[in-house]
């Protein structure tokens, strides 16, 4: 991404005080400049910028920053304080009525993610709560909405009410909650067609669906991607309904996400659920300490290390690493490995997680390629058992019966191979370094040294 | 202002246009209003062209999501015209604002800044259409499809969006609705084969456009990517020079991330074009100036309602027009 996080934004002007050894007012000036900056490139609404910016600046020009040995990082730790504070805490907890059923309802505008998000919500009440939802297709404009939320029941094997689009949606739903009474479902999650918090027809619509049947959630569904106007949508749909909360949508993309502090700063609103994907178990608790660092670009360390704790057997990966330095590693120790790091995702996204992975250079030109890691598992399934415990029997008649085999070059076969040699040579010279019992210094052959895939 | 003069005499000149400018006022009055409502009171109440006065302006674009980047430079542009004019009524320097703007939109050459869809004369026209998820990809295909059946083209679709719940069943009801046909395969198959089906059925059928849907991707999913780029590599093999347009779908309410969505999809699939739907909103659009001025993709067409008919092929004139009519008049 262009955006540079906050940290990188602060250098110079930290960079400056170092050289004077004194922090003046107007270095905290040019500094809470930078925040400034920083909070709109992540599409943080203006208005809420400048709030913001203003009970930081009091803060830092009182004795915490200015009396400080390291300004910059003081005007950092005020920023996430006052960020998680405006943010609030985790809270993803979902309504349950006195009497089932309970009823959610999902508003937004056209496209946020609503239909999408009332099943991974339906998935998520069975697989935690032990919950029977009912999902309601109250949208009968889009076409083919009710084909959508039907298709989502049949994935998630969950009941869909549906009545055609002959038929208003207010008596849609006065007919599914009959429904859910008769058959004994716990939650009524109604669907509702996206629409403009200014399309006072649609917007009323949506009122006499809530006085009707009192939902005991209503869910504004957003975009994360949303900018500046995200503070007229959340406060108007929220004047409207007063919402319960709100699920930000699409956080698996690369966007900053600065509308969620816009949205909670006008609502007072609690974010609860986080949009991680299209797919219905992709519904994850919304994390406010997270998104302040993402906000300011500082990466999602947490996010990360969960990541890899959920998705990465443990005993294998030590077995694997001892198979490392013991150099019996094979090209199915290899492509095991390489099993192991995509479970943890799309390695892009990961590597947008660790902090200042965008501003290191090497990492950037690296550039992991997810097609190669493809290319380089389809030669090396192409390898018998044989050729993949010892890859020294290989010859050109092998090479090519691989390269067709995967559809590959055979110099791209020879490549890996190389590569994959020059890995064990490696890793044969770390355990030697290591056992030596030498510190510090790098083999000379590690600087040229790459995965085949990277 | 003689430019904006000249602007102005073509509109009340030219009926057609009229009626496309009244639209376009219409669909963004809102827009029009506060923007340049915001630049009168702007004006209004500063009467020295101070640091202050530019804070505020910087404010004013930002809120319409110009882009950060952007908008810096224009302040800084501005403040160096207004010292170079030596301007300190602020009067004065509502027009230099309106220039810098302008200019922005047209770009070097102000004549060829209205560019229309790149289409066959006598030949098929393949038109592919890519963004992030939800922006509006589907919807626009079935008001395209409207608008040039109306002009008499034979047109027909292509689901190539395979993966999400009820794209294909979307993508049939806008052929009923328009009357065209939809060739399709079933939910999970390859979207390259069904957009190879599209192409064979379009030339056997002697279609004059195809238009291709894509399941909706976030720019950063490199797989998904990929998956683009074959499909529009089975299009170029099928037919020399086609797609033809590889429009690039944004919605109108999304924030600086529209020009990672623009630079990434322009990598994969080398971006003809860019839709700007959901301008009926509170958006403003005024993405349009950063991605206009960063990386130079022309807006093609411009997306205003839910409706078939909401569709209008971007007129950077009339774009302009209505975002500063309420300047003009006075
Ligand atoms: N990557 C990603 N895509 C999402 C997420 N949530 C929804 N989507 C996608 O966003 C698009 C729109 O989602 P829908 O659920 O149809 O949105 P909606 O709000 O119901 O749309 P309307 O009913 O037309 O207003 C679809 O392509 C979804 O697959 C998410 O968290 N991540
Ligand atoms: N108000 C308004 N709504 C629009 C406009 N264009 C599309 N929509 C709505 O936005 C929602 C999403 O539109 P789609 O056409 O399904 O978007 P898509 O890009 O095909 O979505 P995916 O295929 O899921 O990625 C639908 O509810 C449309 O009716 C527009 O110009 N204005
Ligand atoms: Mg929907
Ligand atoms: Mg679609």
């Amino acid at each position: 991404m262009a955006f540079e996080g906050l940290a990188d934004r602060l250098q110079n002007t930290i960079q400056k005080i170092k050289g004077k050894g004194k922090v003046t007012e107007q270095d905290v000036k040019e500094m809470t400049r930078e925040v400034r900056l920083a909070l709109l490139e992540a599409d943080v609404n203006f208005k809420v910028v400048k709030d913001f910016i203003k009970k930081v600046k009091e803060r830092a020009v009182g004795e915490e920053v200015m009396e400080s040995l390291t300004p910059g990082q003081q005007v950092i730790k005020i920023v996430k304080e006052e960020l998680s504070a405006l943010m609030g805490g985790d809270e993803s907890r979902i309504a349950v009525a006195d009497r089932p059923p309970t009823v959610i309802m999902m508003v937004g505008l056209q496209g946020a993610g609503k239909t999408t998000t009332t099943g991974k919500l339906a998935n998520l009440l069975r697989k935690k709560y032990n919950r029977k939802p009912l999902l309601v297709a109250a949208d009968i404009y889009r076409p083919a909405a009710i084909d959508q939320l039907e298709t989502l029941g049949k994935q998630l094997d969950m009941p869909v009410y549906s009545a055609g689009t002959d038929i208003s949606p207010v008596e849609i739903v006065n007919q599914a909650m009959a429904k859910a009474k008769e058959e004994h479902l716990d939650y009524v999650l109604i669907d509702t067609a996206g629409r403009l918090h200014i399309d006072g027809d649609l917007m009323d619509e949506l009122i006499q669906i809530k006085s009707n049947v009192k939902p005991n959630e209503i869910f504004l569904v957003v975009d994360a991607m949303t900018g500046q106007d995200a503070v007229n949508v959340a406060e108007s749909f929220n004047e409207q309904l007063d919402v319960s909360g709100v699920i930000l949508t699409k956080l698996d993309g690369d966007t900053r996400g600065g509308a969620a502090l816009s949205i909670k700063a006008v609502t007072e609103k609690p974010i609860k659920f986080a949009g991680m994907g299209e797919k219905l178990d992709q519904l994850e608790v919304f994390h406010p300490e997270r998104m302040a660092s993402r906000i300011l670009g500082m990466g999602d360390v947490l996010s990360l290390i969960e990541k890899a704790q959920e998705n990465v057997d443990e005993k294998r990966a030590k077995e694997l690493e001892e198979k490392m330095r013991s150099a019996s590693f094979t090209f199915d120790d290899f492509l095991e490995q390489m099993g192991q790091v995509r479970k943890m995702g799309p390695l892009d996204e990961l590597l947008d997680m660790i902090p200042g992975s965008n501003k290191m250079k090497g990492l950037k030109n690296v550039e992991i390629d997810e097609k190669q890691i493809s290319h380089v598992e389809a030669v090396i399934q192409s390898m018998t058992a044989e050729e993949r415990q010892d890859p020294s029997i290989m010859n050109a008649g092998r090479k090519k019966r691989i390269a067709k085999g995967s559809g590959r070059s055979v110099s791209e076969v020879n490549r890996l191979l190389k590569q994959f040699d020059e890995m064990k040579k490696m890793m044969k010279q770390m355990t030697n370094m290591q056992q030596g019992g030498k510190k510090g210094k790098k083999g000379k052959k590690g600087k040229g040294f790459n995965f085949p895939f990277m | 202002m003689s430019f904006f003069k000249k602007l102005k005499d073509k509109f009340q000149s030219n009926q057609s246009n009229e009626e496309v400018s009244y639209k376009y006022k219409e669909g963004l009055s809102k827009t029009r209003k506060s923007f340049s409502e915001k630049i009168n009171d702007l004006v209004a109440r500063y009467r020295k062209v101070d640091e202050d006065f530019f804070e505020d302006l910087e404010e004013v674009l930002i809120a319409a999501d110009v882009g950060v980047s952007t908008v810096m430079d224009l302040i800084d542009e501005l403040k160096m015209e207004v010292k170079r004019r030596n301007i300190s009524d602020s009067q004065e320097v509502k027009s230099v604002i309106s220039e810098k703007l302008v200019d922005i939109y047209y770009g070097e050459d102000e004549e060829d800044a209205a560019v229309g869809l790149n289409m066959q004369e006598n030949d098929l026209t393949v038109i592919l259409f890519v963004g992030v998820n939800g922006v509006g990809k589907t919807t626009t295909i079935g008001k395209l499809a409207h608008q040039l059946k109306s002009e008499g083209k034979k047109v027909m679709l292509t689901a190539g969006d395979t993966f999400r719940a009820g794209a294909i069943e979307q993508l049939s009801e806008w052929g009923k609705r328009v009357d065209v046909e939809v060739i399709k395969h079933s939910e999970g198959s390859d979207p390259a084969a069904v957009i190879y089906d599209g192409i064979r059925a379009a030339k056997s059928r002697q279609a004059d456009v195809l238009l291709c849907d894509t399941a909706g991707r976030l720019q950063n999913k490199v797989n998904l990517m990929n998956e683009l780029s074959k499909v529009k590599r089975v299009i170029e093999r099928e037919i020399p020079n086609a797609p033809h347009e590889v429009l690039l779908v944004l919605d109108a309410t999304t924030g600086q991330n529209a020009l990672s969505q623009a630079k990434t999809f322009s990598e994969a699939t080398n971006v003809s074009g860019i839709v700007l739907t959901k301008l009926d909103g509170t958006a403003k659009g005024g993405i349009v100036l950063a991605i206009r001025n960063e990386l130079g993709i022309p807006v093609k067409l411009v997306g205003l309602g839910e409706k078939v008919t909401d569709l209008q092929n971007f007129d950077p004139q009339a774009f302009v027009y209505g975002l500063f009519a309420d300047m003009l008049d006075d």
